[in-house]
């Protein structure tokens, strides 16, 4: 559809673009990405044949750009500026039929039907037909945007070429106009350039993107091969994390501020932040950690700062326990949203806690255990679904920094040293008669407080998991044996 | 519901072109039947239609009115109509293909260029041989067309994007300039000085059907080379480079529009003068009356620049008789609080 080939220029002094090289097919949405003044602008008023350039060529369905008139040029290339001069005021009927002007032929230029018709059809597509006869300086700088890219699309184009569409626009005017576009290019064969100043918004919707460092093409790829950590921040010259979209595959990169790394404050996650009562064991962070667990409200991953064991009578049953929990949690003056909240039957003061200290990293372990639901987990096809809260509760704190992988290995290592302790206080799966592996409502947090020294791995010879996996045994053994003896009393 | 509206919409022109061609008539009538001797409108329609289709009907009325419609008052009223339609015609074009509703002829300097060229023609007694009558005209608009080029130009030296109040700065500097030349060139002369004081200070009267004779066939051109560009002005109103992608081929519209334009100024400069704030002024209260739309805004203003221009030079003659005021003064008197308004009002905007 269009084709660049070694194309180099930009304006009189020096050259922006050196070597520019790059196919686009019909119905891409090919997005152009680059930091300012990498030539982003420059590339695409070459591209509209507005600016020359003094090298290579640009193609549009194998005829050379020169080659065709302003009209003919118009009629397979729309383009939507960021911004439009507009020095009087006309309505946006009259704005929207300006689109038609490379359609129209002749000494007098008549106004079709079919010119009519299109101009309402655009009106429509772009939402703008409510405002039909109000005058541009009266919407407001998002509707204007819509007027123009309704303009743009009474041309009739093949070609639609952006320059930051959604740039003054709100939040779900970006999403509409772009989900839009995409939709266009899958039905039409609409084919759309555009140049995208938000990395995840290309990386959301584009096919394909093209990353410009110094007017040169750093990479032409697929947005998840584009839009790499390293590769970033090496062109945007910042910090950047790369992170999956949580619904759908694409890339996202999140800016990481530099306060971040400065205040390094000598805090460390150990037991004397617990408080114990007969309702709830809490611990409160003096700053906010990383979390991977499955408690009743802050699952998942995410980052919270209080962290609450609630003691419910084993009567406890409710329809909405999550509703419930929060419910509680608000009443106790926790703030949800920065809670991982679990439930367990067990009396708290048999909880077991251990502080590990280790070289440069420490280890928090917490566990309260009540056996009464034990379950071998190979054989939990005997057991019939219900949820009762005779419960593993199982929190591990770690002062230092750990990846994503660590925080599964983690749970790996945990969850085996658990299996292991059970194995060994001869703990039966009361259906099957074997010997249990854990209760059917165990719960895991893994909290790190992401700051001190690095540890890749959590596997149960590493450092990390070393003191996991023995902690967790430890721990589990003992509250299990506290619980025990006040059930046997 | 639709087909209401454009109805109605279609109504409102042709309101429009009524109301005007309307204002243009009263402005004719009122300009020949006003004056020392008062002519009654009857008489001045029945000379023009006897005079136009020879009918010998004009035994009724009386010689002296005839005198003193035809040979006086007649070709002065046309003469004023069609400097004034040039000038304004010519200042909604400059307005909108600099997005300026402060462009004009007088404030671009286009004015002063086009006096340079004529007080240069009656300085030295320049006269080309084939162009005899036309050789000031002409002249004229080379130094318009010149000027306006220049001013462009440098504006967009100084300031790439060209900015609406650095090319009125620009225009207004080089107005400044030319004026000291033409100045420089008063001082220098003898016997001529009369002749370029009278014709510099802007006026229509004593003209006379010759001076008809040299603006028409510049108006002419002009105005169909502007008529047949609205299309083109209404996207270049947004912008040179949105105009482009629509598919308007700029460069050359662009050109079209200034050599038209310098012919408008230049040709009306040439017969009478400079005249400010016709080309300001009209097209503006036209823009506001009935919109920017240039495909109506052009001839509109046609309409309206001759009837004001008209009213302008009947206050001229008659507000102090026997005295006459150069037209130039009245226009500067409406116009200048005008532009202030448009000035004021076009800040505001833009804060807000």
């Amino acid at each position: 559809m269009l084709s660049v080939q070694q194309l180099s220029g930009g304006y009189s002094e020096e050259k922006v673009l050196k070597d520019v090289s790059f196919q686009v097919g019909r119905g891409e949405l090919f997005g152009i990405l680059g930091p300012n003044g990498s030539g982003k602008t420059t590339l695409m008023k070459m591209l509209s044949g507005i600016l020359p350039f003094s090298h290579g060529n640009v193609r549009i369905k194998g005829t050379s750009i020169s080659e065709l008139s302003s009209k003919e040029l118009a009629k397979i290339i729309a383009v939507l500026p960021q911004h439009s001069d507009q020095a009087f005021s006309y309505t946006v009927k009259e704005t929207v039929s300006l689109g038609r002007y490379a359609h129209q032929t002749g000494w007098f230029q008549t106004w079709s039907d079919e010119d009519e018709a299109i101009v309402r059809q655009v009106m429509e597509q772009t939402g703008v037909s409510q405002f039909e006869h109000q005058y541009l300086n009266e919407l407001s700088g998002g509707e204007r945007q819509r007027v123009f890219l309704a303009m743009a699309l009474a041309q009739e184009p093949e070609i639609l070429l952006l320059d930051e569409p959604t740039n003054h626009l709100d939040l779900s005017f970006q999403k509409d106009l772009l989900d839009a576009l995409k939709s266009w290019t899958k039905e039409r064969g609409l084919t759309v350039i555009s140049i995208f100043h938000d990395l995840n918004l290309a990386g959301l919707y584009c096919d394909r993107l093209l990353l410009l460092e110094d007017g040169k093409i750093s990479i032409n790829d697929v947005p998840n091969e584009v839009l790499r950590e390293e590769r970033i921040r090496d062109v945007y010259r910042t910090k950047i994390q790369k992170q999956p979209h949580p619904k759908i595959p694409a890339p996202q990169m999140v800016l990481l501020p530099e306060m971040l790394e400065d205040e390094d404050g000598p805090a460390v996650i150990d037991e004397s932040l617990l408080s114990l009562s007969e309702e709830h064991i809490v611990l409160r962070s003096p700053f906010p950690l990383r979390t991977m667990s499955s408690g009743v409200v802050g699952s998942g991953t995410g980052w919270h700062q209080v962290f609450v064991n609630r003691h419910v009578p084993k009567s406890y049953d409710c329809s909405d326990h999550r509703k419930e929990m929060g419910d509680y949690l608000r009443i106790h003056g926790f703030e949800p949203g920065e809670t991982v909240g679990m439930m367990t039957a067990v009396y708290l003061e048999d909880v077991s806690c251990q502080h590990y200290q280790e070289d440069g990293f420490s280890v928090l372990i917490v566990v309260t255990s009540g056996v009464g639901n034990a379950v071998d987990a190979s054989r939990g096809r005997e057991h019939s679904f219900q949820l009762s809260p005779g419960t593993i509760n199982t929190w591990i704190f770690i002062n230092g920094e750990i990846t994503e992988e660590a925080f599964i290995q983690c749970i790996m290592t945990a969850t085996e040293a658990k299996a292991k302790a059970l194995h060994d206080l001869g703990v039966k799966d009361p259906v099957a008669g074997t010997i249990a592996t854990g209760t059917s409502t165990d719960s895991i947090l893994i909290a790190a407080a992401q700051r001190g020294k690095k540890l890749d791995y959590a596997g149960t010879i590493t450092p990390l998991g070393k003191v996991i996996g023995s902690g967790v045994y430890h721990c589990t053994r003992e509250a299990t044996i506290k619980s025990r003896k006040r059930v046997r009393t | 519901m639709q087909k209401l509206f454009i109805r109605k919409y279609l109504n409102n022109k042709i309101y429009a072109y009524v109301t005007a061609a309307a204002f243009l008539m009263i402005s004719v009538l009122l300009g020949i039947s006003i004056g020392t001797v008062s002519v009654p409108p009857l008489d001045i329609i029945k000379i023009i239609g006897g005079e136009l289709f020879s009918l010998s009907s004009n035994e009724y009325t009386e010689p002296m009115f005839l005198n003193i419609v035809m040979n006086i008052r007649l070709p002065r009223v046309i003469l004023a109509g069609l400097v004034g339609a040039s000038l304004a015609i010519a200042g909604a074009a400059f307005q909108g293909l600099l997005r300026n509703p402060l462009a004009d002829p007088y404030t671009l300097g286009v004015s002063s260029g086009a006096s340079v060229g004529a007080v240069i023609t009656l300085f030295f007694g320049i006269s080309f041989p084939f162009a005899g009558l036309f050789t000031l005209p002409i002249l004229s608009i080379v130094f318009a067309f010149l000027t306006i080029i220049i001013v462009l130009a440098f504006t967009r030296r100084i300031d790439r994007s060209m900015k609406v109040e650095t090319i009125i700065l620009t225009g207004i500097i080089f107005s400044s300039f030319l004026g000291a030349l033409i100045s420089l060139m008063i001082a220098l002369t003898g016997d001529e000085l009369r002749q370029i004081i009278g014709w510099l200070m802007g006026s229509v009267s004593m003209r006379g059907w010759d001076y008809i004779k040299i603006i028409f066939p510049f108006f002419l051109i002009g105005a169909l080379l502007l008529l047949l560009n609205g299309r083109e002005l209404n996207a270049m109103s947004f912008g040179e480079e949105r105009a482009q992608h629509i598919g308007v081929n700029v460069q050359k519209r662009k050109m079209l529009i200034l050599v038209a334009g310098s012919i408008l100024t230049g040709g009306a400069v040439a017969v009478s003068g400079t005249i400010g704030f016709v080309g300001l002024v009209i097209p503006h209260l036209t823009r506001l009356l009935w919109g920017p739309d240039h495909r109506h805004l052009l001839p509109l203003s046609i309409l309206t620049g001759a009837g004001f221009l008209i009213l302008a030079d009947l206050l001229a003659r008659t507000i102090i008789s026997p005295t006459e005021l150069p037209i130039g003064v009245i226009t500067a008197i409406v116009g200048a609080p005008v532009f202030a308004v448009i000035l004021m009002k076009n800040r505001k905007e833009r804060r807000g």
